[in-house]
């Protein structure tokens, strides 16, 4: 016969193992974030449905705020704990997360490096950082010229331009300048929009020039390349007249491809994030081509960018299992094909991207083909970088500042930035 | 004696009324203290605690995991001093202040006094002034947006037809910070004219009738009838209009992050304003303690130009 002690530990026992059985059960559930942005949402969505069915023992649940307020959210909840495991950030700004504590990085034992670098677009390096990977995308971005086809048609243009020069030459036929008024703009300029990038990583090195040293720590663009490539892009308002920055309008958002929609503007430099927007938007005929070079035979050159997954501080244990698991589902083949199909960004692993119905693609192809020859910039703070270029170029617009001074002016504080980040480090 | 106070003295009225009942006053006052006790603590919670928590983070450099965040004494303020952008914006501020602030009392007062002279429709014309100031001011930015627009905005169609050259606005680096002054301007000046005509409507029509006597001109019964007793209503508006966390011009923030929204500040950051300034450097660039120190030294500024502003306009009323 048991004695009483021997009755309770018995019982003691059996509530354990009930207890343990329970939280066996019981799902790590892991929280995801990322800007509002409705065809994300949707895959985002979409996506955890798939992976849940695969993984019963987690749960991802997706949280999404407007873009204006993500990373007040973020700066906010992750030092609160209360934040999300995995998140979603643009490249550029993983330098700032990093060194503010708001991210972990991907471990090795998940995401060996080699593995990803021998099978993500060259370009996915740019979310490496001492010598470990921090985040990595579904998808990326370059960019292409937008046309506006029905446009092209009744001014008699066959086909898109091929260089700069033609560029010109059909953004005058296009321009419609009334008693002093721009009414129609041959191209839309958008130094604030992608045209930073535009002469940062396209202008500047198709002109013969480098805008950084290989490290990223030097800048190189104060050179006569640059500054024939800064001047060659605001003579497009100053001599050309083709188009103006802030045109039509300055205080909405996406401005330059708003006035592409509304059929104020005849080509703009964009994304392929922008493709939703301009297939919803646009009530013509439209089509994409890969960004024009100097010459004929000149060099090819784009900006490449991406937002990645990554993980914060607050995945540990379990949840950092779990939350591993998401993102290697979320960069799978499988999402990569399903992100292109529903947000129009295009893979990042190389794999996909060489296939031949999306290289020829007459909307993915030309964003598709410049990825070989695309440049991420590795930026420290971008958003003071992206701001010192864009001053670059409305000095020479807007204050009469001759392109030598203004981009002098520009090498000094970015030069300054630079210094203070890897000085810190 | 009264029999009564004598009753007093001798400890009579601790017979009818216990040492622990208390006066109708002091009751009145315990209430009182209840009901501004909750609210008190709200205010303590929500705004003094994150008040000290900001000039706390102003001496730190910043990290997520509170265990990694370094004291750096003043470090983040010297930074300050070197920082040309946010030299810019306090140069900004400055200039907004001169424009904005007389902008909006000067042209409040005149239109109150305007309006209070009106015989019949007062009610709708304040109305219509009203209307901006509750207009979210996201929509106001964006509406003038499109009526600036050098292009195709409506108001250089006007200026045009009126025979005038169309104007740059918020493009220009020269333009930019007086057109967004003006939109403010015209934002929040139904606040003060609101302000200003209930001050005016408390004055008593027999002191006006009384300068008239005495031979007063306009200017006189204005300058000294008038203006000595709306004193604290300007004294408010003036207040207001410079450092509230509301319509305050050293607060400005909305206006200037919509009405250029790829470029808020700019160009070339002619319109940045310090909290513009403080939100890019704690929410884009993740350097909360140095934001702090911008808060830090945001919250001087303003509480130094307050007293100011208080000394050089309250005026005692005789």
């Amino acid at each position: 016969m048991l004695s009483k002690l021997g009755v309770k530990i018995l019982g003691l026992c059996f509530v354990l193992t009930l207890v343990g059985l329970s939280l066996a059960a019981e799902p790590v559930t892991i929280v995801y974030w990322q800007y509002e942005y409705a065809t994300k949402v949707k895959a985002i969505d979409e996506l955890i449905k798939r992976f849940e069915a695969e993984n019963p023992d987690i749960k991802v649940i997706q949280e999404t705020f407007p873009y204006e307020a993500f990373a007040e959210k973020v700066a906010a909840a992750v030092p609160a704990g209360v934040g999300p495991h995995v998140v979603t950030l643009y490249y550029g700004w993983l330098p700032a997360w990093q060194r503010a504590g708001y991210l972990q990085p991907l471990p090795e034992e998940w995401f060996p490096a080699q593995e990803i670098e021998s099978e993500f677009a060259p370009l996915v390096q740019a979310a490496k950082m001492n010598g470990q990977y921090w985040g990595l995308p579904t998808g990326v971005r370059t960019l292409a010229l937008f046309y506006n086809i029905d446009l092209f048609e009744q001014n008699g243009i066959a086909k898109p331009p091929e260089t700069w020069d033609e560029l010109i030459d059909i953004a005058k036929k296009l321009t419609i300048w009334q008693d002093g008024t721009l009414v129609r703009a041959g191209f839309g300029m958008a130094p604030d929009g992608q045209d930073h990038h535009l002469v940062r990583e396209v202008l500047i090195r198709q002109f013969g020039g480098t805008p950084y040293s290989e490290d990223y720590h030097q800048v190189l663009y104060n050179t006569p390349e640059g500054v024939r490539a800064l001047k060659f892009y605001t003579d497009l308002a100053l001599v050309h007249k083709i188009g103006e920055p802030d045109f039509p309008f300055p205080g909405v958002s996406g401005y330059y491809r708003e006035g592409f929609n509304a059929g104020l503007i005849a080509m703009i430099v964009d994304g392929s994030f922008a493709i939703g927007t301009i297939k919803n938007g646009a009530k013509f005929r439209w089509g994409v081509a890969e960004l024009p070079r100097l010459t004929p035979d000149g060099e090819r050159h784009n900006f490449a960018s991406f937002w990645m997954h990554a993980l914060t501080p607050r995945a540990q244990g379990a949840e950092l299992e779990a939350a591993c698991k998401f993102i290697k589902f979320i960069t799978s083949p499988e999402a990569m094909e399903l992100w292109l199909q529903m947000v129009g960004e295009l893979p990042a692993r190389l794999s996909l991207l060489s296939r031949p119905e999306l290289l020829n693609d007459p909307i993915y192809g030309p964003f598709l083909r410049a990825l070989p020859y695309s440049h991420a910039t590795f930026f420290v703070d971008e958003a003071r970088q992206r701001q010192i270029m864009i001053d670059a170029i409305l000095r020479v617009i807007r204050a009469g500042v001759s392109p030598e001074a203004s981009l002098a002016t520009a090498a000094a504080e970015e030069q300054a930035v630079l210094d203070a980040f890897w000085g810190k480090r | 004696m009264p029999s009564g106070v004598s009753d007093r003295g001798k400890g009579g009225r601790g017979l009818t009324s216990p040492p622990f009942m208390l006066t109708l006053s002091r009751r009145r006052a315990l209430w009182a203290y209840a009901f501004i006790f909750l609210p008190l603590l709200l205010f303590a919670f929500f705004r003094v605690y994150p008040l000290f928590q900001a000039f706390h983070l102003a001496f730190i450099r910043w990290h997520a995991d509170p265990g990694q965040r370094t004291f750096v004494g003043l470090d983040n303020f010297r930074r300050l001093f070197g920082d040309p952008r946010f030299l810019q914006a306090l140069r900004n501020m400055g200039l907004y202040m001169v424009l904005a602030v007389p902008g909006q009392v000067i042209l409040g007062l005149a239109l109150a006094l305007v309006l209070n002279a009106l015989p019949r429709g007062r009610g709708f014309f304040r109305a219509i002034y009203f209307l901006p100031y509750i207009t979210p001011a996201v929509a106001i930015s964006w509406a003038w947006s499109f009526m600036l627009s050098p292009h195709l905005g409506v108001v250089n169609r006007v200026l045009r037809w009126i025979g005038l050259p169309a104007q740059p606005f918020l493009t220009s680096p020269a333009q930019a910070l007086p057109t967004v002054a003006a939109i403010v301007v015209w934002q929040y000046i139904g606040f003060h004219i609101v302000l200003f005509l209930a001050a005016l409507a408390n004055i008593p029509k027999e002191l006006y009738e009384a300068a008239r006597i005495d031979g007063a001109s306009a200017w006189a019964s204005f300058r000294y009838v008038t203006l000595p007793l709306i004193n604290p209503t300007l004294v408010l508006s003036v207040v207001m209009a410079t450092g509230s966390p509301t319509i305050g011009i050293l607060q400005l923030f909305t206006q200037v992050l919509n009405l250029r929204f790829y470029d808020p500040g700019g160009p070339l950051g002619s319109t940045a304003t310090v909290v513009i300034y403080m939100y890019q450097v704690g929410f884009k660039r993740f350097e909360l303690g140095y934001a702090s120190a911008i808060a830090v030294l945001l919250f001087i500024i303003i509480a130094v130009i307050t007293l100011i502003q208080y000394k050089l306009t309250a005026r005692r009323i005789d």
